[in-house]
């Protein structure tokens, strides 16, 4: 047997069946029961018929656009509040922030295929080799066409192994980083000074808030050799088309947003945004984030990416639905945790989402949920979340048992379309969120999603001219597509290049960011950064990937560096205490010559044998309610020799 | 806004394909340009994703004043070429190609071998029982994979997938030479002890079956696969936000095996493991 083998765990995670027909319990105490979809419904509309002016609804980003669309007008007609969000909130939140504060539009500015067709790529936070594999595969393409790829990540990813250079950045400096390869580049005179002229605002800002950030201070604070960033800010400017990547290594961290605007500062700075094959993308980690926050299934935005504050849209929306819209924002799902905590939000609908074991600090995201007076979960399976639940709705899988569309990373429209039959009694959500709606007073009826579709067509500009057979016949549409004639480019904002300011439109402001460290400080009692991550063959918190046999599984693990192991005299395979500010658990030892000494890694794949988030922080991105997932001060301590066994 | 760059125009290329005026655009193959005008050219190795390999030799074509005959996946169209595709020289050439393919691997999962086999006259059966090249069982060293090289005919299509291609893994490779030569992993070893990442972007070039899915392996073994009855839809992954197209392949409401459109603009046919394999979570139904 080979050492690889000898060292793979075989472990079989949790498989989950699904649910079939709705449940309910008749106390908190009780069991679940089955019951038919009449008394489930019945009192899941009294269940949030009692709680109007304190709900909230969790939508779904691995749910359809369609079923997002229906699910915010739920909230916003027949509950009537703003208080819908989704998981988005735990991922890229930071990206549409950061993204909309700029250009007014919070989706990836390129798409895939301008990766092939660029100079220079920068993989910033992302190990999309794991992450975004077939995305990766347009990098690849770009990189065997002569591209050049630069990756910052603390962690020596298998991503980094296809770079020209690896920027091994410790954890939560990327805002120095990025203010330094800034400042090199305004000094080396390589900025676009016509592009900064023409197109933005707040460069003498910009250029005072770098300035104090030389290559040897942020080479100091980043950990990142000087010539290295000196390397990548010339790189950077000097390409012809530049294409600047990232995902959650940005914007898990409680100042994501501006990490956001630090990386976006690079793009204003050499004007690599708004040609074709320079742009901005944001990877999305889940299969409809884009498409969610499209919808409205966010407390800012009504469908279509539309101001809930501006009186013209909602007036657009008043008369399509014959309701009122309140002239405010709703909770992020943040808040709405923090709301359950005041008293002030006493339903939620949760749909699709398992944010029992997704929200950082998980034990706390429990006990929040707990303090509810009713909670409804939809979803396929009996998940953690659904276990708390007082009524439980079974739906069918979004992309194998629904017709729809889907949102990909490059703002692509999709459709998905239902290949197999459901079990048991389980009802698409549309189908349920409708029932419950004619139960609460509003008689809705859709033939099929294609009506749902046609219905926000006409309302979202972005996305009138995406009928389904458009969609059929181009594999997907990239918004916005204003036209059901003619096709708009790939690209975004090439509006910034107009010579007529009437055709440009607003410019886009530089961020004016400071540097902020993590939250949760590494010292002598927690000496160790843990940063969190994907693994390649599973997903998320494992309910739908522990079902197949893969064989890279290993379980979860803390991986630390050769160094480390040897100093805590630990080995592959032993298990450890794993000791943070907010929780403590066992899980074995794997060595991954990819970290460096101080930092580990671990994933929330497989929270039923090690539940990762019980470690995690709940310190927020203020602007957009993501917590720091990224890092965590730990430690580390040999079960046999010291600490007790259990807390 | 810069201009979209679209690259040097194509000119077309004019030659005489069956006696008849065929026009393409500059750099298309001769196949291209069969398949363009209908015409059905048998190939194997060929591959619609893929730069071509001409490794099988099935599509060859007389190209006059050449002393050999020319593969067509491959031999591009130059203007006033006289191609003809189906000369007596041609034909025979295929079929003595499809004898000896046919007689040293199982091509019983090749789809439209038979149907060549028969169109040509070929007769694999006269080299006897013997001529098979490798005659082993099949591998099955994991959950999602099959190895059965007693249907490979070494077209490196799969090799070229995971190399440079595509995955970049580069997992996969040729071992051996001559009679010996054969596609392996790392030391000939077991798929689990490889740098496989289970992409099953192999399989999905695999012309012949000698790359299949456990799920398909399983079912054949058992007599229950049966393409008749199977669906094909093609949907969105649900996992991350990629955007990869599924073509997921429905029996009795089972999913039964999952690839992927090769004309599509996001994945062009690839897939990761979470994609081709990771659906099993839908059918846990009970």
């Amino acid at each position: 047997m080979s050492q690889r083998q000898r060292n793979r765990r075989d472990r079989n995670p949790k498989t989950y069946t699904r649910l079939t027909h709705p449940l309910v319990r008749d106390s908190r105490d009780a069991p679940f029961r089955p019951a038919t979809w009449d008394e489930a419904l019945d009192r899941t509309a009294r269940g949030l018929a009692a709680a109007r002016g304190a709900f909230g609804l969790f939508s779904c980003a691995r749910a359809t656009n369609e079923m997002n669309y229906v699910a915010q007008k739920f909230a916003r007609v027949v509950m009537g509040t703003h208080n819908v969000d989704s998981c988005n909130r735990t991922c890229h939140a930071p990206s549409v922030a950061g993204l909309s504060a700029a250009f007014g539009s919070g989706g990836g500015t390129s798409s895939y295929e301008e990766v092939e067709h660029t100079d220079l790529i920068v993989m910033w936070g992302s190990n999309a080799r794991f992450a975004h594999p077939i995305f990766f595969q347009h990098v690849l393409k770009g990189i065997r066409a002569g591209a050049r790829m630069y990756a910052v990540d603390p962690r020596r990813t298998s991503t980094a192994e296809w770079a020209e250079s690896w920027l091994g950045l410790n954890v939560g400096t990327d805002i120095p980083l990025a203010h330094a390869i800034g400042r090199e580049i305004i000094h080396a005179g390589l900025a676009n000074e016509a592009f900064i002229e023409r197109a933005t605002t707040g460069y003498a800002e910009y250029r005072a808030l770098v300035e104090p950030w030389t290559l040897s201070l942020a080479e100091k604070v980043t950990g990142v050799p000087a010539a290295a960033i000196r390397d990548l800010a010339h790189a950077y400017a000097r390409a012809e088309r530049a294409q600047l990547c990232w995902t959650l290594g940005i914007t898990e961290h409680h100042n994501g947003t501006d990490n956001v605007r630090a990386l976006i500062n690079l793009s204003l700075l050499t004007g690599h945004v708004g040609r074709y094959g320079s742009g901005l993308q944001p990877l999305r980690g889940q299969n409809n984030v884009q498409g969610g926050g499209d919808m409205g299934a966010i407390p800012n935005r009504l469908p279509g990416f539309q101001d809930v504050l501006d009186p013209e849209v909602r007036l657009k929306f008043e008369s399509a639905w014959d309701t009122v819209i309140q002239p405010h924002h709703g909770l992020t799902l943040t808040e709405m945790f923090e709301a359950m905590e005041e008293g002030s939000l006493r339903a939620v609908y949760c749909i699709g989402e398992n944010p029992a074991q997704s929200e950082a600090d998980s034990e706390q995201a429990i006990r929040r949920l707990r303090t509810l007076d009713f909670l409804v979960v939809q979803d396929i399976f009996l998940t953690k979340t659904a276990e708390l639940a007082d009524v439980v709705l079974p739906a069918t899988a979004g992309w194998a048992e629904t017709d729809g569309t889907t949102t990909n990373s490059e703002r692509r429209v999709q459709r998905v379309r239902r290949a197999v039959t459901p079990p048991g009694t389980a009802r698409e959500d549309i189908d349920i969120l409708c029932d419950l709606a004619t139960r609460l007073g509003h008689e809705w009826k859709y033939a099929d999603a294609e009506a749902v579709w046609n219905e926000l067509r006409s309302l979202s500009p972005d996305h009138n001219g995406m009928t389904y057979a458009r969609l059929e016949e181009h594999q997907g549409i990239q918004w916005p597509c204003p036209s059901t004639v003619a096709l708009e480019p790939t690209y975004l904002h090439g509006r910034l290049w107009e010579p007529d300011p009437a055709l440009r439109g607003l410019p886009a402001p530089f961020g004016i960011v400071a540097h902020d460290p993590p939250v949760d400080l590494t010292d002598e009692e927690y000496p160790i950064r843990l940063t969190t991550g994907r693994r390649l063959d599973s997903y998320n918190t494992g309910v739908q990937t522990g079902g197949y046999a893969s064989p890279l599984r290993r379980g979860e693990s803390v991986e630390l560096c050769p160094e480390d192991a040897e100093r805590y005299g630990v080995v592959v395979g032993e298990e450890v205490r794993v000791t943070s500010r907010r929780g403590s658990l066992l899980a074995p030892v794997w060595v991954d010559t990819a970290l460096r000494p101080g930092l580990a890694f671990m994933s929330f794949h497989f929270p039923d044998e090690v539940d990762t988030n019980q470690l995690t922080i709940e310190a927020n991105c203020p602007i957009a309610g993501t917590a720091e997932f990224k890092a965590s001060a730990i430690r580390i301590e040999k079960v046999s020799t010291g600490g007790p066994a259990l807390r | 806004m810069t201009a979209i760059p679209l690259g040097v125009p194509r000119r077309l290329v004019e030659f005489t394909l069956d006696g008849q005026e065929a026009r393409v655009p500059e750099g298309s193959t001769i196949l291209d340009a069969c398949r363009a005008a209908g015409k059905d050219v048998p190939t194997l190795c060929q591959g619609d994703t893929l730069t071509p390999k001409n490794a099988c030799r099935v599509c060859v074509v007389e190209v006059e004043g050449a002393r050999t005959l020319a593969p067509a996946c491959s031999r591009r169209a130059e203007q006033g070429m006289v191609v003809r595709t189906d000369t007596e020289r041609a034909r025979h050439s295929r079929k003595v190609v499809l004898e000896l393919l046919a007689s040293s691997v199982d091509l019983s999962t090749t789809p439209s071998v038979a149907q060549w086999i028969k169109e040509y006259e070929a007769k694999p059966d006269r080299f006897g029982p013997d001529a098979a090249r490798v005659d082993e069982e099949p591998r099955v060293d994991n959950d999602l994979y099959v190895r059965d090289y007693g249907k490979c005919i070494l077209c490196y299509k799969c090799v070229d997938a995971c190399g440079d291609q595509w995955q970049n893994s580069f997992a996969i490779s040729v071992s051996g030479r001559g009679f010996d030569a054969r596609i392996a992993v790392e030391h000939d070893g077991p798929l689990t002890d490889s740098a496989c990442v289970y992409c099953g972007n192999c399989i999905e070039v695999c012309p012949t079956g000698a790359l299949s899915f456990k799920s398909e392996f399983d079912m054949r073994a058992a007599g229950t696969w049966d393409e008749e009855r199977q669906t094909a839809t093609t949907t969105v992954c649900a996992y991350c936000g990629v955007g990869c197209n599924l073509t997921l392949h429905v029996q009795d409401n089972e999913i039964v095996k999952v690839t992927s459109p090769h004309d599509n603009p996001v994945t062009h046919g690839n897939l990761c493991i979470k994609g081709r394999f990771g659906y099993q979570h839908v059918q846990n139904r009970d």
